[in-house]
């Protein structure tokens, strides 16, 4: 029998061993105890971004298996398809193996190999002249990086602003609103209180990210019987278990939480208890429109917001722990007219707009629906508290008996955030959360350390000025307060090559890696001279627009030079994007490198702790590779950047290993948070520790700290919590955060636009942020619906993740390509009946942008106005290590194509991209389209095609069979 | 189900071949048709070699044939097994019954003995093979009482069949035997005919909704487990259009019965050796049906399988 | 020996709760990945990068929409071998070669035996054997025979590797010839079925309906909203509230 508590989320009486496992006595010589492993390394996954622990199987130096690990905090010991797929993938047959230089045109695929030190110096002359003359002409974007407190910190030592990874395209609205609203935010930075929740509110979420643990979460309701609800257009993944599916119109998800809104304010179905303490529900705006402080906070003399005290009927600073504020009403303060915040909710939300009747056709949900769900959200909200039996006190020294919660939570992810009016939508959704008190509350949805912090958090971005061979002042990437802060220049020209915190994007908290290549190429705002880019697939499926994205790269000004001079890129495979690089920089696979996933960046924290991880080579290198992080590092050393090189001009890392152990960002916080200082017991903050990379591998590949009881809820208010916040570094003071329901500096913004201020958009641009930068949560129209004929483009467009890939990784995976090498448009019944469409039919998906050609499966668990198909299916021959007739590249298809990566011009002729005009957020969900059966020659194959990429030297052709495995049975019966 | 031209050409050529000899057997053990020497010979070696083309074919099934020994072992289960001990059997009295009437030039007494034997042998080696299908429940078109008979008559047809030119073609040729295949095709026509009703309205209690266990309503098939096709489609999820099923069947009834049924028709009012030649015409025409009838035994069967796969 | 043993009366075998799946391919891969290099190792893949790439799999998860009166769903299917009590499977087996095990009842096949005539695939309704063509011979799940009893492996980890693997929770492992049995209890709690039960075949693994739309699902009994009464509509009732 097993010793001790079980290990691990599949413990349950029925997921157990056989209580006796001995063999029985079968006789039918069947080796029931088989060698599995000869050692067993625990390290960290990146099969996608969720970062689970894995224990890799090695036997006779190959991986036999890899398994989740039980004491990982993200998985618990579960593995997803890709993660148990690892293996393929690190033996795929598109592994990069040297160095590569482009001897052909520019997206042929015409390489020579070189070495190593050929690569290091072609870039350190190319990257060095920039440094000594323009920083900013080097474009560093990273894609899906796991490192960006190293990437980002190097592109500030070079100098350069012009640094993001691909948040812009992924997941920045969630990012922004959740921290301009709540100083945390959905995405993967918090999570429903799984073991708590009684009502569980899915928007618009694909296995993306945090999947493990939403499908362990999923599972837990499910064992408790919990109520699941998705409010997403298709009825796919998460939404098939859901116990009630909303099929939502895509872009309308802001509309529906507003009538859910309006309902509970109407019925009185708010908790304005929590709303007082917690948020700024009762902050006084000033109300003098024309005024250059119009829609700001009243406040006091010490700069906090003011309320007006019930009792005392005057004004009090917000944050008196003891004033009775009022919620609602109209006071004068300085012979000035101030509302609180809550007023103005009130008063926009009652709006008969904002009713179910009103929105209930946009949306595609009965009223009554969304009566129900209204009335089911206040029924457990306030029928079902529960109440821990936990003492704990706030912030203001108030003790509290017990920890109560309302058990709702919600989650929400790219359903929300892929459409121009997502950061809105996203603000929406917390504020429905906050009205309803379920925030960082048992049962409600729960921040993950290092969050809360202050919404918006610090820092803010620089790099408004670039000077040759100087650092910038602080991290490419911020959170902006106001138009000061935004990195434009007097004129309002962007800083950045993406137009991140410009007036095009002020919020752009993630950068605009999506418009990068249109802007170098377009030299607007100016050109550059390298674009050095990482793991990021921008020539095809991470890009929008796809036909006209290989074009810039390759185009050529009139003296026939690139018009984006020079390429450099690294990635482990070959992929679409490698052919259009000048110089490629191999890297290792996941299991080859060191790795921290770090505090810094994007932790493995769950909610009842903090947690960091790292991963470490468990196999060896077959081929002349190195990992970029620790290639970055040399560059850094040679290019000579500070904090790269020791004082006599060495290099201050050996590699990547040696910077997670010995940088420290600032004294005592380095990369790692566990075993500092030392003898290793310090966390958080301390010296280095020599042993650390030793004391995490011994640990499983992760450090991870467990909260005391009492630090475990409300930790925006929670004195304890709030203290050890402070000692780990994750905020300055400990002071309360507050809900910032009405955000301030989206109102500095708006007067901006109204001509207040030193920072003043350009006049083509201020109606735009007139409207957009509402420092109230609103809805309005997807840009693209707003513009085109809509009974020309009657079908929404949407892609989903499959489960089983990880962007376009997946179709390099023998075992994954299996589960899916052709995607289909996804129609449903009655709209392909409509069209004369039967199930197997070719079609042309035809947007305002282009055409692809692809074949329908019909489907009922969709709203009738969407198509949707698998994202990253298709592919481009050539790449990826895929057969010249392989279905991804003949018969699935690629969305981007038709995808726009630019508004409709507006009516000065300016074209914005194709963004949240908030955070720059790609606007993927926005696309229509109508479909159109082809023709029957045309049946049977995908269009456009594209020329075939040329295979880099010493690539062989990927084999005909496989029969991986059967190495280990041989050696075994060789062994009897 | 995949119809493999090995198994088509197995179960039709064994057929015949079993039927053959289990006419030789009895028409000989009763002394009806002469110990002629090339007769017998002509007439045993015929019969053996579409057995063992036939199972030869079959070994081109298996994935291993090396070890195709180990199937006589599960004869106490398995009907495949049966088939295999039963074939390996009957070529025991068939010897003896050859010796005898080859080398020998008799078929009484023991020889007859023999023949009785043999042909006993052949009819349970052909019930063996019958009993594969039939035994399968997850096909219903095999799993019916139609499959046993099938297998029977489809093999004294053709048995008869080859035997009728056979006799032609040494001169002997027997009216009644004749009229034995002409009533046999009809008969066989029949049974086609019967089969393809009972399977055409065939209301299969297996359904999608059995097959996954979700009660009422309708299942569909929304996505399969992998984009491309499979051992389990390739083997068992072979679908024929409905109009070229009825082509086929078309195609089946004119070789396999209408043609022959005519040819020997017209056998009766024609002399020696056009007998012997349209006899024989007659044969090859309905082996060369059956061999589509057989292709479409395979084409038309509906794995439950398939209802995972939504088809 | 293909015939029938007399069994021990104990019957490992997985329940399978649809409620839960949510179609993650994790039990398929994880499959994948121990039994490539386990006791039926390998699983080859054919044209494992081209376009008629074919391996064999001994678990695979279907997607279906199930319509009834009172609505639809997307229901995720995983399928694999259910270690039958009666399995014809292994009846038809020419050579002993498919057999099932006295002592916990599994169907395995001794690859030794297989002469490849897929006569077993051909038996089994469900699909849940899966011919290997580089081989020659039939393989199928194990119900990871070669971790359940493994004297290398953890005593934790000793069940199969797809139950261990699955994300939601969706996958359960034990004894059902034991009705005191964790799963045994889960069956009988939750209503599990059997497929295809008309074929007499008596599957082990059994699979849990899902339960939106039937009366197991779970409910929130909430009256409708009414709009706050009296003096000032909600505004007033705010300021009550506040007073209070």
């Amino acid at each position: 029998m097993i010793q001790g508590p079980p290990r691990g989320v599949n413990s349950a009486p029925s997921q157990r061993p056989l209580a006796d496992t001995r063999a029985p006595n079968e006789g039918d010589g069947v080796d029931t105890s088989p060698d599995v492993s000869d050692n067993i390394a625990k390290t960290t996954c990146y099969m996608c971004a969720c970062r689970c622990g894995i224990d890799v199987h090695i036997k006779d130096g190959k991986v036999r298996y890899i398994n989740g690990n039980k004491d990982h905090p993200v998985n618990r010991g579960v593995i997803c398809g890709k993660g148990s797929s690892g293996i393929m993938q690190h033996y795929s047959p598109a592994k990069l193996k040297k160095p590569l230089l482009r001897t052909g045109p520019r997206g042929s695929g015409a390489f020579r190999e070189i070495e190593w030190e050929e690569a290091f110096s072609i870039a350190t002359e190319r990257l060095s002249a920039i440094r000594r003359t323009d920083p900013k002409k080097l474009a560093f974007f990273t894609g899906r990086d796991q490192s960006q407190s190293l990437t980002g910190w190097w592109a500030s030592q070079f100098g350069t602003p012009n640094f993001a990874a691909h948040g812009g395209f992924c997941s920045v609205n969630m990012a922004a609103g959740g921290l301009y609203t709540i100083g945390g935010s959905f995405w993967e930075f918090g999570e429903p209180d799984w073991d708590n929740t009684r009502y569980f509110m899915l928007f618009g979420v694909a296995e993306d990210h945090d999947s493990n643990p939403i499908k362990i979460g999923l599972g837990k309701l499910k064992a408790r019987g919990a109520k699941v609800v998705s409010i997403n257009p298709c009825r796919t993944g998460y939404n098939a278990i859901a116990d009630d599916w909303i099929g939502i119109r895509p872009g309308t998800d802001g509309l529906f939480v507003f009538a859910l809104i309006h309902e509970l304010l109407r019925a009185g179905r708010v908790d304005l208890d929590y709303l007082l303490r917690y948020t700024n529900a009762h902050s006084l705006v000033i109300q003098e429109p024309g005024a250059a402080d119009d829609g700001l906070f009243a406040r006091g003399t010490d700069g906090n917001p003011l309320a007006w005290d019930r009792v005392a009927k005057a004004p009090v600073s917000a944050a008196d722990a003891d004033a009775k504020p009022a919620l609602t009403g109209s006071f004068t303060i300085d012979g000035r007219r101030c509302v609180p915040v809550f007023q103005l909710i009130a008063d926009r939300y009652l709006d008969e707009s904002y009713a179910p009747d009103a929105v209930a056709g946009r949306c595609g949900i009965p009223a009554d629906t969304i009566r129900r769900i209204a009335a089911e959200l206040a029924h457990v909200a306030f029928e079902q508290t529960i109440e821990l039996p936990i003492a704990w006190t706030d912030w203001a020294g108030r003790r509290h008996e017990t920890i109560k919660g309302r058990p709702v939570s919600m989650h929400a992810m790219r359903g929300i955030s892929a459409h121009s009016n997502g950061f809105h939508t996203c603000r929406a959704i917390h504020l429905l959360q906050v009205l309803l008190g379920t925030v960082d509350v048992p049962g409600g949805f729960r921040f993950k350390p290092p969050y809360p912090r202050s919404a918006p958090p610090g820092p803010k971005p620089t790099g408004k000025t670039v000077k040759p061979m100087t650092p910038l002042e602080g991290t490419p990437l911020g959170f902006v307060c106001g138009p000061d802060d935004l990195l434009v220049d007097e004129a309002g020209t962007p800083t950045r090559i993406d137009k991140a915190y410009s007036w095009d994007a002020p919020l752009a908290a993630h950068g605009l890696m999506h418009s990068v290549i249109r802007n170098a190429w377009a030299g607007d705002p100016y050109r550059i001279d390298t674009l050095m880019m990482y793991m990021s697939n921008m020539a095809w499926n991470s890009s929008m627009n796809t036909v006209e994205t290989m074009a810039m790269l390759t185009d050529h000004d009139d003296a026939g030079n690139y018009k984006i001079p020079f390429i450099i890129y690294s990635d482990a495979y070959y992929s679409e994007t490698v052919p259009f690089a000048d110089l490629v920089l191999p890297d290792t696979t996941y299991l080859e490198r060191h790795d921290c996933i770090s505090l810094l960046d994007r932790p493995i924290s769950h909610a009842d702790g903090p947690g960091d991880a790292i991963r470490h080579p468990v196999v060896e290198p077959d081929r002349d590779v190195r990992p970029f992080q620790s290639v970055l590092i040399e560059l850094g050393a040679r290019l000579g950047l500070p904090g790269f090189v020791d004082e006599d001009g060495t290099a201050k890392y050996a590699d990547y290993a040696d910077y997670i152990v010995n940088h420290e960002r600032t004294p005592g916080i380095g990369p790692l948070a566990g075993w500092r200082g030392k003898n290793g017991t310090a966390i958080g903050k301390g010296e280095v520790n020599p042993d650390q990379l030793q004391r995490y591998i011994d640990n499983g590949g992760f450090w991870h700290h467990d909260f005391a009881d009492d630090q475990r809820y409300y930790k925006m208010a929670n004195r304890s919590y709030l203290d050890f916040a402070v000692q780990m570094g994750f905020i300055p003071k400990a002071e309360p955060i507050v809900f910032q329901l009405y955000s301030e500096p989206l109102q500095r913004f708006r007067l901006a636009a109204r001509g207040h201020g030193p920072v003043l958009p350009p006049e083509g641009d201020r109606e735009r942020i007139e409207t957009y930068m509402d420092p109230l949560p609103f809805w309005h129209m997807p840009f693209e619906e707003a513009v085109v004929e809509l009974e020309k483009y009657p079908l929404h467009a949407l892609t989903q993740r499959p489960m089983h890939m990880y962007h376009s990784w997946g179709s390099q995976n023998a075992w994954l390509r299996q589960i899916t090498s052709q995607n289909r448009l996804f129609v449903h019944h009655r709209t392909a009946a409509g069209l004369g469409l039967v199930d197997d039919d070719w079609v042309w998906i035809e947007s305002i942008n282009g055409r692809v050609k692809g074949q329908i499966k019909l489907i009922d668990g969709v709203n009738e106005s969407t198509v949707w198909t698998w994202n990253a299916i298709g592919k481009r021959r050539g790449s990826w290590g895929l057969k010249d007739d392989a279905a991804e590249s003949n018969r699935g298809f690629l969305l981007n194509h038709i995808i726009g990566d630019q508004t409709s011009a507006d009516a000065q002729g300016k074209r914005y991209s194709n963004s949240d005009p908030v955070t720059g957020q790609a606007a993927w969900f926005d696309l229509r389209v109508r479909i159109v059966k082809c023709a029957a020659e045309e049946a049977g194959f995908t269009e456009p095609q594209f020329e075939r990429f040329q295979q880099p030297p010493h690539f062989e052709p990927s084999p005909d069979k496989l029969t991986f495995g059967a190495e280990f049975r041989r050696a075994r019966e060789a062994a009897k | 189900m995949h119809p493999a031209f090995s198994v088509v050409f197995f179960t039709t050529a064994t057929g015949a071949g079993y039927g053959l000899l289990a006419l030789l057997g009895v028409l000989g053990g009763f002394q009806i048709i002469p110990p002629d020497f090339w007769l017998g010979l002509v007439g045993l070696g015929l019969s053996l070699g579409l057995i063992m083309a036939g199972l030869l074919s079959s070994t081109g099934h298996l994935g291993r044939p090396e070890r195709a020994w180990r199937a006589f072992s599960q004869w106490r289960s398995s009907w495949l097994s049966r088939e295999g001990v039963a074939s390996v059997i009957t070529f025991i009295p068939t010897g003896l019954f050859s010796i005898g009437w080859v080398f020998f030039g008799r078929i009484d007494g023991w020889v007859g003995i023999a023949g009785f034997l043999m042909a006993g042998c052949a009819v349970v080696t052909v019930c063996t093979t019958g009993m594969i299908y039939a035994s399968l429940k997850p096909i219903a078109q095999w799993h019916s009482r139609f499959t046993l008979p099938g297998y029977l008559i489809f093999s004294g047809m053709t048995g008869s069949m080859f035997l009728n030119a056979l006799l032609h073609g040494f001169a002997v040729g027997s009216k009644m035997l004749l009229v034995a295949s002409v009533l046999l095709t009809l008969l066989g026509w029949g049974w086609k005919l019967a089969t393809w009703r009972y399977n055409d309205r065939l209301e299969i209690p297996t359904t999608a909704n059995t097959a996954t266990g979700l009660a009422g309503g309708t299942v569909r098939s929304l996505e399969w487990p992998h984009t491309e096709e499979n051992y389990l489609l390739k083997e068992m999820g072979f679908r024929i259009a409905r109009k070229h099923g009825a082509r086929l069947r078309q195609i089946t009834q004119l070789l396999a019965f209408a043609l022959p049924v005519l040819l020997l028709a017209i056998v009766l009012a024609l002399p020696w050796p056009l007998t012997a030649l349209l006899s024989l015409l007659a044969a090859i025409v309905q082996f060369a049906g059956m061999l589509v009838e057989r292709w479409l035994f395979f084409a038309e069967a509906k794995h439950t399988v398939t209802l995972y796969y939504g088809r | 020996m293909t015939c029938l043993p007399s069994q021990s009366g104990k019957k490992l075998g997985l329940v399978i709760d649809l409620d839960a799946c949510v179609g993650c391919q994790a039990c398929v891969t994880a499959c994948k990945e121990w039994n490539t290099g386990g006791h039926m190792a390998p699983l080859t893949d054919i044209d494992p990068y081209g376009g008629h790439v074919d391996g064999v799999w001994f678990n695979r998860v279907h997607a279906y929409e199930h319509t009834t009166e009172m609505g639809g769903r997307t229901v995720n299917f995983p399928r694999s071998c259910l270690h039958c009590e009666t399995p014809a499977c292994v009846t038809v087996c020419p050579t002993g070669a498919s057999y099932k095990r006295a002592s916990d009842g599994i169907v395995l096949i001794d690859e030794d035996k297989c002469i490849g005539c897929k006569l077993c695939s051909w038996a089994c309704p469900y699909g849940a054997r899966e011919f290997d063509t580089d081989v020659g011979v039939m393989k199928k799940c194990t119900l990871c025979v070669d971790r359940i009893y493994n004297d290398n492996l953890a005593e934790e980890d000793r069940v199969p590797a797809c139950v261990a693997a699955c994300p939601t929770g969706a996958r359960h492992f034990g004894d059902l010839g034991d009705p005191s049995s964790a799963v045994s209890q889960l069956v009988a709690e939750r209503g599990g079925v059997d497929l295809m039960p008309e074929l007499g075949y008596h599957p082990t693994n059994k699979y849990l309906p899902p339960r939106a739309h039937s009366k197991r699902a779970a409910s929130v009994a909430a009256p409708a909203l009414e709009p706050v009464r009296a003096e000032g509509g909600f505004l007033g009732w705010v300021d009550r509230m506040l007073s209070n």
